[in-house]
């Protein structure tokens, strides 16, 4: 599914978090929003999920051709892993996984033989097989952020979103786990933004990336566009490239 | 209404907004106007007549100068309990830790009576003692620092475990005495936490009822309390007069609750804390 | 003097001198203040000897006080929890115009004398209050009856559950919630499967405290109760009057029945607090910080 953003602005207490952003994602692209902390993108991501809404009714998001600007996220349902993975401390891993489903009205929740398979099937996907009956708590956080992203992908969204996804986690596991969910990505083609400040991540990552800063986008392309040619001196200086004046 | 129509993330946003200011209102507000209007239902002058009187105004002095004597006296103890809490580890430092609470947890009436007991001429320590306590200001004093300690020291003890060690050993390093440090370095950063602590206990204080009545003997003009001219005035049906002392001792818990707010914005920009 | 070691949590050692006066100073005024009452109460219960104790809870006037307790707590303390929870919920979730004097508003009760929680519903209900006449025409008692009772009582102790859980949703954050919302929850999934799963040691300690505040309130009830015998007297009420009478060992006595609650009380919170530290020295990641904007304050 692909998502279009238009003319969005935020305000928190008269500091503008996002100022007239407009940005579009293909169906099965890989995106990356990169900026440094407090320059807007966490927010971005959440007004897409749904978990925070634009200031004014002049910005709109669309998902394909559909308007959500005003959606809840319940009625998006857009698949967001959160930065520090929100995992349900209180419930087991399988319990985690299958509460997107057990959630649903009876006429559309499916039998529980089906949720415990796809349980078995998103852990082997994440490769976590046999964890189910394990706690939150017990797992270390590299585990943790796949499992969040199992819960995530349970319900089948037509979209992924991910808050800063390695940001908790040590570089090994960091490492590790960046080349995992390209691959991860690859196999499913979900279309996927993810927010990130580490800009290694980025180019590495994804096949689009966005800058933004100060609640503008200072540039959006890919990864070898903007390295070929920053669009300003913000661009440049931030990823440490010469910029002719 | 005042809100902006506005989308909220979360469920539940307007069900429970609306059940908290109908419960407000029932319970609060709607009698607050009620008093207010009982207040001043003939004018100004009962009003006045009632909370000047020479009674209410002895009254105010337990009410308003015992409690801000209590406040005072828990402020010390209250600062040294705090400080032996968070500086030094002995036995017993948690039961020690714990049982602060203890007036919080207790019902006014039993400590009440329990004061009482201690204090009075027979009583365990009252006995001992070369002075009158119990029936006199002295045990009003004694109930109201009782009731108010707990507040001085959960505000004052937070501050505290979160000082920074480099603080005082920067201040160290710079040659300055543990006395200097204290009075340079560590006493005004837990000074907001120190007067709100105080401004809490005054305020509890001010209002205190059940632990005051069963030690000060309710002498009139000598150790009456404001809330039990109150249940006086109730008692014999003077409503106006009734309304008119509990809308002026409502009034100065206004005036103490915006003092503590204040306080409170203070001690968190002094000590980065929440306000 | 060794085995009695002040270590300072500090490197800079305060004087052996100082740090020892202080703990005795500290030691012994807690002592003095804190719990010589508390042993008081028990030492003079129990002054006449167990069967004078026991003795009290016999008396049926006493035996009505605690029933009648018992009735007023039944339906002031549900009646708050769900108060509190709804106002936690608000206050802690939702960001709107006036939240900040809402959650003052919500606090009033703990800063103004319980006499004039009894004051405001006797101008409204009493025989001379706005009501008053009209009720009385009915045959609807509300002062010197039950319902004033929970009245005073729902009106000194509906803070408590909020402020206990509101410190305590504010410090575990929204995320999961919001997690639970993107996977498909509605309203009250979200609150039963996720809050309160999630908050429930919190509200239960919370409830416990509000309960035994109730169970122990006395200036508001003793104003619109009347003091009427079988009828309107709680265990508050009852101990004033047994003290009154100079029947001390069974004022005492009765007393102590509060004071183990209190006890009680203050047990389950260290018992709380033991969990949640355990809780939060775990070597997880920090994953309940909440989300917000790096430019929004968090209060």
């Amino acid at each position: 599914m692909s998502i279009r953003v238009q003319n969005i602005s935020k305000v928190f207490e008269r500091f503008p978090a996002l100022n007239g952003v407009t940005l579009e994602v293909k169906q099965g692209d890989l995106l990356a929003l990169l900026g440094p902390s407090g320059s807007g993108k966490t927010t971005l991501l959440r007004i897409i999920a749904g978990l925070e809404f634009p200031h004014s009714n002049d910005g709109k998001v669309f998902f394909e051709d559909r308007e959500v600007t005003w959606s809840s996220a319940y009625e998006r349902r857009a698949g967001f892993v959160f930065q520090h993975y929100a995992l349900f401390n209180h419930m087991t891993i399988a319990e985690n996984i299958a509460f997107g489903l057990r959630v649903r009205p009876r006429k559309t929740r499916p039998p529980e033989a089906e949720i415990q398979k796809k349980i078995k099937d998103l852990l082997a996907m994440v490769q976590l097989p046999g964890l189910e009956h394990r706690f939150p708590t017990q797992l270390s956080g590299g585990q943790r952020q796949r499992i969040a992203l199992a819960r995530a992908l349970a319900v089948e969204p037509k979209i992924l979103l991910l808050d800063e996804p390695f940001g908790a986690l040590d570089a090994k596991v960091r490492k590790e786990l960046r080349k995992w969910l390209r691959e991860f990505h690859n196999q499913t083609g979900l279309t996927t933004i993810f927010v990130t400040h580490d800009q290694d991540e980025a180019f590495e990552l994804a096949d689009h990336i966005v800058i933004l800063h100060e609640g503008k986008i200072q540039q959006a392309g890919t990864p070898h566009e903007i390295l070929s040619r920053p669009a300003n001196r913000f661009v440049a200086e931030f990823l440490d490239l010469p910029f002719p004046s | 209404m005042f809100l902006p129509i506005r989308r909220q993330i979360l469920p539940g946003f307007h069900l429970c907004l609306g059940f908290t200011l109908a419960y407000l209102s029932l319970l609060v507000l709607i009698p607050f106007f009620a008093l207010g209007l009982r207040t001043f239902s003939d004018g100004l002058t009962p009003f006045w007549v009632a909370i000047s009187d020479p009674r209410a105004l002895a009254s105010y002095k337990n009410s308003f100068g015992i409690a801000l004597l209590a406040g005072g006296f828990d402020g010390i103890i209250g600062l040294i309990i705090a400080w032996v809490l968070t500086r030094y580890s002995f036995p017993g430092r948690r039961a020690l830790d714990a049982i602060i609470d203890l007036p919080f947890a207790l019902p006014t009436a039993v400590a009440g009576i329990a004061l009482a007991a201690l204090y009075s001429p027979q009583g365990w320590i009252g006995r001992l003692l070369p002075f009158k306590v119990a029936y006199t200001p002295l045990g009003i004093f004694l109930a109201l620092a009782f009731v108010g300690l707990p507040f001085v020291v959960r505000t004052i003890q937070p501050v505290l475990a979160q000082l920074p060690v480099e603080l005082e050993e920067a201040a160290a390093c710079l040659g300055a005495n543990r006395f200097l440090i204290f009075i340079k370095v560590l006493l005004p950063a837990v000074l907001p936490a120190f007067l709100t602590g105080i401004t809490l206990a005054f305020g509890r204080a001010v209002g205190e009822y059940g632990s005051v009545i069963f030690i000060a003997g309710n002498i009139a003009y000598f150790t009456e309390i404001t809330p039990l001219l109150i249940v006086m005035k109730l008692e014999q049906f003077e409503y106006v007069a009734a309304a008119s002392l509990g809308f002026f001792m409502l009034l100065t818990s206004f005036v103490i609750l915006f003092l503590v707010q204040i306080l409170q914005t203070w001690n968190a920009r002094r000590s980065g804390g929440p306000a | 003097m060794s085995s009695l070691a002040l270590t300072s949590r500090t490197p800079n050692h305060d004087p052996k001198l100082v740090a020892y006066t202080l703990t005795a100073l500290a030691i012994s005024a807690v002592g003095i203040f804190l719990v010589l009452p508390l042993v008081a109460v028990f030492a003079e219960a129990f002054s006449k000897g167990p069967a004078v104790y026991f003795g009290t809870f016999r008396d049926p006037v006493t035996q009505n006080a605690i029933w009648l307790t018992l009735q007023v707590a039944v339906v002031a303390v549900p009646l708050n929890t769900i108060f509190g929870l709804a106002a936690a919920w608000t206050v802690t979730r939702f960001t709107f115009p006036g939240r900040r004097f809402l959650i003052s508003l919500i606090e009033l009760p703990l800063w103004v004398s319980p006499v004039i929680g009894g004051l405001l519903y006797t101008l409204i209900f009493g025989l001379q209050g706005w009501l008053g006449p009209w009720l009385d025409e009915r045959d609807i008692h509300i002062i010197f009856a039950y319902p004033g009772l929970v009245l005073a009582t729902i009106f000194v102790t509906f803070p408590f559950v909020t402020r206990v859980l509101i410190p305590l949703m504010e410090s575990l954050g929204q995320a999961e919630e919001e997690a639970a919302v993107t996977l498909g929850a509605r309203g009250w999934q979200v609150f039963w499967r996720i809050t309160l799963p999630r908050i429930k040691l919190g509200l239960f300690y919370g409830v416990i405290l509000c309960n035994a505040r109730a169970m122990g309130e006395f200036g508001a009830v003793s104003v619109v109760s009347g003091h009427i015998r079988n009828r309107t007297n709680t265990i508050p009420l009852q101990i004033e009057i047994l003290h009154s009478e100079y029947q001390f060992a069974h004022a005492f006595a009765l007393a102590s029945l509060l004071s183990m609650l209190g006890i009680l009380t203050l047990l389950l919170k260290v018992y709380l607090e033991k969990q949640s530290t355990r809780r939060t020295a775990s070597p997880a990641p920090p994953e309940r910080l909440r989300h917000r904007d790096p430019a929004v304050p968090t209060t």
